[in-house]
């Protein structure tokens, strides 16, 4: 039994080590890092501003309530209303957006998709990249297309932070007559009236945010997960003993 | 009979006499748990069964206070389940620990299976165990099936689209069949909503029934133990196996402990980990059910790869269904492809052994195959395992029957 539990708490700790959030993030291979930080309360409350400033206006976040907003990045109910709800007159309410979804999808094809849960659904990473990604196509009816996702039919709604940029690429014939396209990078062609790392900062404050949207009791879970374990450790060393006294006559 | 009659003499009344002179409680208990003697020397391989137990009442329980809240309607399934994980009191709880359950189940259910193919525990007198083991497994896989097209995310929607169109690869029937689960022409609300019945009343009652018929059987016969010896043939005076502790208090002691580790690992992830790297909880489940767009890479949940590793593999569609189907149910034939003396993998030669470290890596690989894209490099990797996977079980009777095995001790190995 002694081997039973050498074993079994090597498991649990390999467990423990294996389950560490680092696995949680998802995403392609060459995505950069959005680098976020779920428990900076700033960057949160920074994100939470632009996303109502920048991004509700098209995109509903139809599951989070502006009282769980301000319950979990602690925000009153005066700055909740003063500050972030546009189009709401109840802290209980949804996002929603301001854009009727039948107009969009006149207007650009396709509703905006619902934010509630894009972090979760795509990975942190993707959509830092995605807001990142925008470049000049004349070809493309809103001027621009994206890196991550080509043929968006998102605007560059944040082109007066971060300015238009062009995309370079190469191309390379292969021998069976395929062309295959590599991106060498992007170069800044109108100026935005942020710098590159302070519109960086902005995406990742708002990336952060949706992170927290797509699941807003990701940091409650995380404290409440470690009392459980060390409610568990101690009844593991009882149980132990009980276990040993019972045992003691077994020859 | 001696028990009884030893009872007969000492006057019993009160409660439980008014009980058991209706109800055979005491007898129950002392034959199940009190009395019910098991070998000393169970190792960590024994406390899977248990531990299917704790899953089990883990998903009847959480899966009671969802199903509380949950809508079986493609309309608000998907919102449901959202509203499960934001607005419910603790609801995120339990539909974690759910989703984790359901993981949790394959892990202990395959863990428990391979301790059978480890210690023999299948063969004579304990077939009929494994076989309604075996049964239980398919049930399971059903269950797990039809829960997984509840929370009607992409996944659910296009991984059941992928499962249950394979039906229709059986001819002259396939299409009716395929119609007949569906109940729809294509997966819709009417789908959901059987699968939803499925999920909470039919195959939950199936599987606790075909579960009691599992202890009841393994209680008959006694359990095995990581030495393959029957612990009945070396009794005291007093009728109780020299080599068994009964059930309680020694191995309910000993599995408490267990328990409490695996709850360690299992709290791990739901509080640490819930959606395990994709694995437990895919990230595309997290966008609602789109008819009109496939995803751009379908893979099953992780404890489907394995099989369905097997019917990427094999190019016609037909023989990719009928080999994925003999996949699952080739187990069910363990207690009579194994023909070696021995049970225990102790006593075995290095035949088995070798076979036996084979199929596991060729289980893993398998498993981690199926859910990468189906690639021409990848498919001839699955069609190389699959082939070691069949080869495990069809040569199996010629291999058992060759390998030297070791001699058998009279008694248990025990060391305290």
């Amino acid at each position: 039994m002694d081997k039973l539990t050498r074993f079994a708490s090597v498991l649990a700790v390999t467990t423990c080590f294996l389950t560490s959030p680092v696995l949680a993030a998802g995403g392609g291979a060459d995505l950069a890092s959005a680098d976020i930080d779920p428990d900076n309360m700033n960057s949160l409350q920074r994100g939470a501003a632009n996303f109502m400033n920048y991004c509700s206006g098209c995109h509903s976040a139809q599951y989070v309530r502006y009282k769980t907003i301000g319950k979990d990045l602690d925000l009153s109910d005066e700055m909740l209303v003063d500050n972030l709800m546009f189009n709401a007159d109840k802290t209980f309410e949804t996002i929603q957006a301001s854009m009727p979804a039948d107009d969009a999808t006149r207007w650009y094809g396709t509703a905006p998709p619902d934010m509630s849960l894009m972090a979760r659904a795509k990975g942190a990473d993707y959509v830092y990249n995605f807001l990142k990604g925008f470049y000049v196509d004349a070809d493309s009816p809103t001027g621009v297309d994206n890196l991550v996702l080509e043929g968006t039919s998102m605007p560059h709604v944040l082109w007066e932070l971060q300015g238009y940029q062009t995309a370079h690429f190469s191309h390379h014939e292969n021998e069976d007559g395929s062309v295959t396209t590599t991106f060498e990078g992007f170069e800044q062609v109108t100026p935005g009236s942020l710098d590159s790392e302070d519109y960086d900062e902005f995406v990742r404050d708002t990336v952060n945010f949706l992170a927290y949207m797509a699941e807003p009791v990701r940091g409650f879970r995380v404290v409440l997960g470690k009392w459980v374990l060390i409610y568990l450790i101690f009844f593991l060393v009882i149980a132990r003993m009980l276990k040993k006294q019972i045992w003691k006559d077994v020859k | 009979m001696a028990r009884i009659e030893a009872e007969v003499g000492t006057p019993k009344g009160g409660f439980m006499k008014w009980i058991d002179d209706r109800f055979p409680f005491t007898e129950t208990m002392k034959y199940h748990v009190t009395e019910y003697y098991a070998s000393k020397n169970f190792n960590i391989w024994y406390v899977f069964g248990v531990l299917a137990f704790v899953v089990l009442f883990i998903q009847l329980f959480t899966g009671i206070f969802l199903t509380m809240n949950y809508k079986p309607s493609a309309a608000e399934a998907f919102a449901s389940v959202e509203y499960i994980m934001r607005d419910v009191e603790w609801g995120w709880l339990i539909r974690y620990m759910h989703s984790t359950g359901a993981s949790f189940f394959f892990i202990v259910v395959y863990l428990h299976m391979f301790r059978a193919m480890l210690y023999g525990s299948y063969k004579k007198p304990r077939e009929l165990i494994w076989i309604i083991g075996m049964l239980i497994f398919l049930v399971l896989m059903a269950e797990a099936f039809a829960g997984y097209l509840l929370p009607w995310g992409q996944m659910s929607y296009w991984g059941a689209q992928v499962i249950i169109s394979l039906f229709g690869a059986i001819p002259w029937v396939g299409d009716a069949l395929v119609e007949i689960i569906r109940g729809d022409y294509s997966i819709s609300d009417i789908t959901l909503n059987r699968f939803f019945a499925l999920h909470v009343i039919a195959l939950p009652l199936a599987l606790i029934g075909l579960i009691f018929v599992h202890i009841v059987a393994l209680h008959e016969v006694g359990s095995s133990n990581p030495d393959g010896i029957e612990i009945k043939e070396n009794k005291g005076a007093d009728g109780v196996p020299l080599d068994g502790v009964a059930f309680h208090p020694y191995h309910t002691s000993k599995d408490l402990v267990a328990i409490i580790i695996f709850l360690m690992i299992f709290c791990a992830v739901v509080f640490f980990a819930p959606d395990m790297g994709g694995y437990f909880l895919e990230h595309a489940n997290f966008e609602p059910a789109n008819l009109t767009a496939t995803p751009e890479h379908i893979a099953p949940v992780w404890y489907f790869t394995p099989f369905y590793a097997i019917l990427r593999a094999v190019p016609d569609k037909l023989w990719g269904f009928i080999l994925f189907g003999l996949s699952v149910l080739l187990p069910l034939f363990l207690p009579w492809l194994d023909r070696s003396r021995v049970r225990s993998i102790r006593y075995r030669g290095p035949i088995y052994k070798s076979a036996l470290t084979i199929f596991v890596i060729t289980f893993f690989t398998l498993g981690w195959l199926g859910t990468q894209p189906a690639e021409p490099m990848y498919v001839l990797a699955a069609q190389f395992f699959g082939v070691l996977y069949f080869a495990f079980f069809l040569l199996m009777p010629y291999y058992t029957s060759i390998d030297k095995t070791k001699p058998v001790p009279e008694r248990v190995v025990y060391h305290g």
